[in-house]
């Protein structure tokens, strides 16, 4: 939902970042305020996934330059454990697996820790275990993965799960979707849909990553944007979404083009 | 504590000593004469002298081995004094003296107190505390006829029963690290449960930490009678100060029929530092003999420490139905090395055994898993079941498995799982990502990693070990 006076959450300026030596992003700017849902769209290699995972912290990427602040904050500062304290959440294109440490234990951890940071009493793990029950309800999975190891051996669409279960307990300002729809049978993704839209309010953001239009038949987005080569060069409506959806991108890329052109 | 005070303590072995050394050390070096000192100093009877002669023999005739898969410069054993070496711990008059690096250790172990200030060597009364406790234990086991005392103690206490089972488990010429030890050995723990007793506590070396000085060389031995159980920690969790020491000792463990024997060791000497220098060679023969119908052996050991780990906590299964337990964590960082697993030998009928073997390999170090499996024909309906994990930790660290399965009986079943896994950045930012730090993120894979051996742990010694671990490879990820 759209109040131009709601309050800025995420102003990103001319981010410029590396990975290997190769520059992924060329001077992006995105801002996002509380309440609203933003749908970053491009073709593969456009630098989207990169975005997501420098908002993260990801070592792997280096920021050369530009700003991102974060309710006020400069968020390059902060180590990725202190982003996810504060409020930025990643929902992961592939949620990695983690043998050995069972669900729970690693739900109810993450769980205290954020906690903890916000001042709140960590919940033992009876009482978690009602919490986190009462969430897994949002998904529609069953107890079972409780049990299970993190992510070990679960099908595309129970990962998928399994991050938007973390993003409903840890309850972000911001959450970055990416590519959240791969990998999902139209059961699952209207689920995982589902459980989205009930966790968005006036107060956090979502911000989705994504290739494909179909998601954005259950996510209704506030703006959708158009990323290319490391830039975005578009911005419009959720209309844009479907205009995309029959024309591909590459005619963005065309009229940007003309428009540089144009101002030059 | 007074000057006097501490030159008694600092004086060991007042009794019984009647040589011409004027010292306490003996010179460098080995020979019968090394041997007769020792034997002397610690007045032994004459068969315990032939049995250390004896095996200086056959020592003398064996070569070190060199199949396992470590590498280290060549030990001069004419340069290692093999007497008091270990008794000159220096004492400290309080905690300021303890090198810093060293408290640091203990607070993240969350050892206590009173239990760091021991570990470390500081004289103060609570040494003199723990001798009451350790009495207070001794009187309460006495009363159920357990005997649990040092090895010195129980040669001239009970002379007939280390007698009747000493060598009988790991003989004077099994291996050139075990000859060395029998010829040599200076102390350890003895423990005699009688027929029927079920040990009322975990028996634990802590307790006589102020009477037992276990050196270089200990020999320790168990004994449960028939229907007698018992479960015994050894803990070496302090890290020692010394450099490059070579450490050898000895463990029997004898079960007769339907006795039980649970030996668990945490140990963390001291492993070198980041750059491999310095460190103990732990080069240990740990073996049980399941002898009675029934009976059970299990070892349960976390190895942490050590620049170099040989050690190989073995079950013979005589009795039928006799069983054998191996469960491992071996962890190694920076430039340790650690080749260590089990031997299963199954001679009676119906005899079982479980091997679980997890290994950690972090920094530049080298991990192997070498275990053999033997069935003998007697040995029918005989039953291995054996699970060997590695995790590697970075990117120069070596992980190897070494299996061996040698089965004479053809109603036998034996089963082998391996797998090798990774502590990958990715996990790390997964956690990192949900709030998590690495140190905690390292913390938790490791312990979801171990967990099928931490939970054959007694409760406080699984809490010790897995902050041991956390400690460990602390800053050896990312």
């Amino acid at each position: 939902m759209i109040h131009q006076d709601s309050k800025v959450l995420l102003e990103v300026s001319g981010l410029c970042a590396n990975v290997n030596g190769t520059e992924i992003l060329k001077g992006l700017n995105l801002t996002v305020r509380s309440g609203e849902i933003h749908a970053i769209m491009g073709p593969n290699g456009s630098g989207k996934s990169t975005f997501s995972k420098i908002l993260a912290g990801h070592s792997a990427y280096e920021v050369t330059g530009g700003t991102v602040m974060f309710e006020g904050q400069d968020l390059l500062e902060l180590a990725p454990e202190e982003r996810a304290r504060a409020g930025v959440f990643l929902a992961f294109q592939y949620p990695i697996e983690i043998p050995g440490v069972g669900n729970s234990q690693f739900l109810r951890l993450t769980y205290n820790t954020v906690q903890t940071h916000r001042g709140k009493e960590e919940l033992d793990p009876l009482e978690f275990d009602d919490f986190v029950r009462e969430k897994m309800k949002l998904l529609e999975m069953s107890p079972d993965f409780l049990e299970r190891s993190v992510n070990e051996g679960f099908s595309g669409g129970e990962k998928k799960r399994n991050e938007i279960l973390q993003m409903a307990m840890l309850d972000p300002r911001l959450a970055i979707l990416d590519e959240t729809d791969s990998g999902l049978d139209i059961d699952a993704l209207r689920v995982v849909a589902g459980g989205v839209n009930q966790l968005a309010n006036k107060d956090n953001a979502i911000v989705l990553v994504t290739h494909y239009q179909r998601l954005l038949n259950y996510i209704v987005p506030d703006y959708v944007h158009v990323m290319e080569a490391g830039r975005i060069i578009k911005t419009g409506g959720k209309e844009l979404a479907l205009e995309l959806e029959s024309r591909g991108y590459d005619w963005v890329g065309v009229e940007h083009k003309a428009a540089m052109g144009a101002q030059a | 504590m007074s000057a006097t005070l501490q030159t008694l303590v600092n004086q060991p072995y007042k009794h019984g000593f009647v040589t011409s050394i004027e010292s306490d050390v003996a010179p460098k070096g080995l020979n019968t004469d090394t041997i007769r000192m020792i034997s002397t100093k610690k007045n032994e009877p004459e068969w315990l002298l032939e049995f250390r002669l004896k095996s200086y023999e056959a020592w003398l005739k064996m070569e070190v081995p060199a199949w396992s898969n470590v590498h280290y410069p060549e030990i001069d054993f004419q340069a290692i004094s093999y007497y008091a070496a270990p008794k000159q711990k220096p004492k400290l008059k309080s905690m300021d003296e303890v090198d810093p690096e060293l408290l640091r250790t203990f607070e993240k172990l969350g050892v206590p107190l009173h239990e760091r200030m021991a570990l470390a060597g500081v004289a103060v009364d609570v040494i003199f505390d723990s001798v009451s406790v350790a009495t207070t234990y001794k009187d309460k086991l006495a009363e159920v006829g357990i005997i649990f005392c040092s090895m010195s103690e129980a040669v001239l206490e009970h002379p007939e029963l280390v007698k009747q089972y000493l060598g009988t488990v790991v003989s004077t010429s099994d291996n050139f690290y075990a000859a060395l030890n029998s010829a040599v050995f200076t102390d350890g723990s003895f423990c005699y449960i009688p027929k029927g007793v079920k040990c009322p506590m975990d028996l634990s070396t802590y307790f006589r930490i102020n009477t037992e000085e276990s050196g270089q060389f200990e020999r320790t031995l168990i004994i449960a009678e028939e229907g007698a159980s018992v479960s015994y920690l050894e803990g070496c969790t302090a890290p020692a100060f010394s450099s490059n020491q070579l450490h050898a000792a000895v463990v029997e463990l004898v079960a007769l029929d339907n006795a039980d024997i649970k030996y668990s060791t945490v140990q963390n000497w001291y492993s070198g530092d980041e750059n491999g220098i310095g460190g103990i060679y732990n080069f240990v023969t740990k073996r049980g003999l399941a002898k009675g119908v029934n009976s059970r052996i299990s070892w349960t050991q976390v190895e942490t420490g050590s620049a170099v780990t040989w050690k190989y906590p073995s079950c013979v299964l005589l009795g039928d139905n006799s069983v054998g337990e191996f469960y491992s964590v071996a962890v190694t960082n920076h430039y340790q090395q650690a080749d260590t697993g089990t031997k299963m030998i199954h001679i009676g009928k119906n005899t079982r055994s479980t091997i679980v073997s997890k290994g950690i390999s972090a920094g530049h170090s080298n991990n192997s898993y070498r275990g053999l499996v033997k069935v003998a024909p007697s040995a029918a309906g005989a039953r291995n079941y054996s699970q060997c994990d590695s995790m590697l930790v970075g990117h120069q660290s070596g992980a190897h498995t070494f299996p061996y399965i040698q089965v004479a009986n053809n109603s036998s079943q034996v089963e082998h799982e391996a797998s090798t896994s990774k502590i990958g950045e990715d996990q790390l930012f997964y956690f990192a990502q949900r709030g998590i730090d690495a140190e905690a993120a390292v913390s938790m894979i490791i312990n979801g990693f171990c967990k099928d051996v931490f939970q054959q742990l007694p409760m406080e010694f699984a809490v010790e070990a897995t902050a041991l671990l956390s400690f460990k490879l602390e800053g050896s990820v990312g």
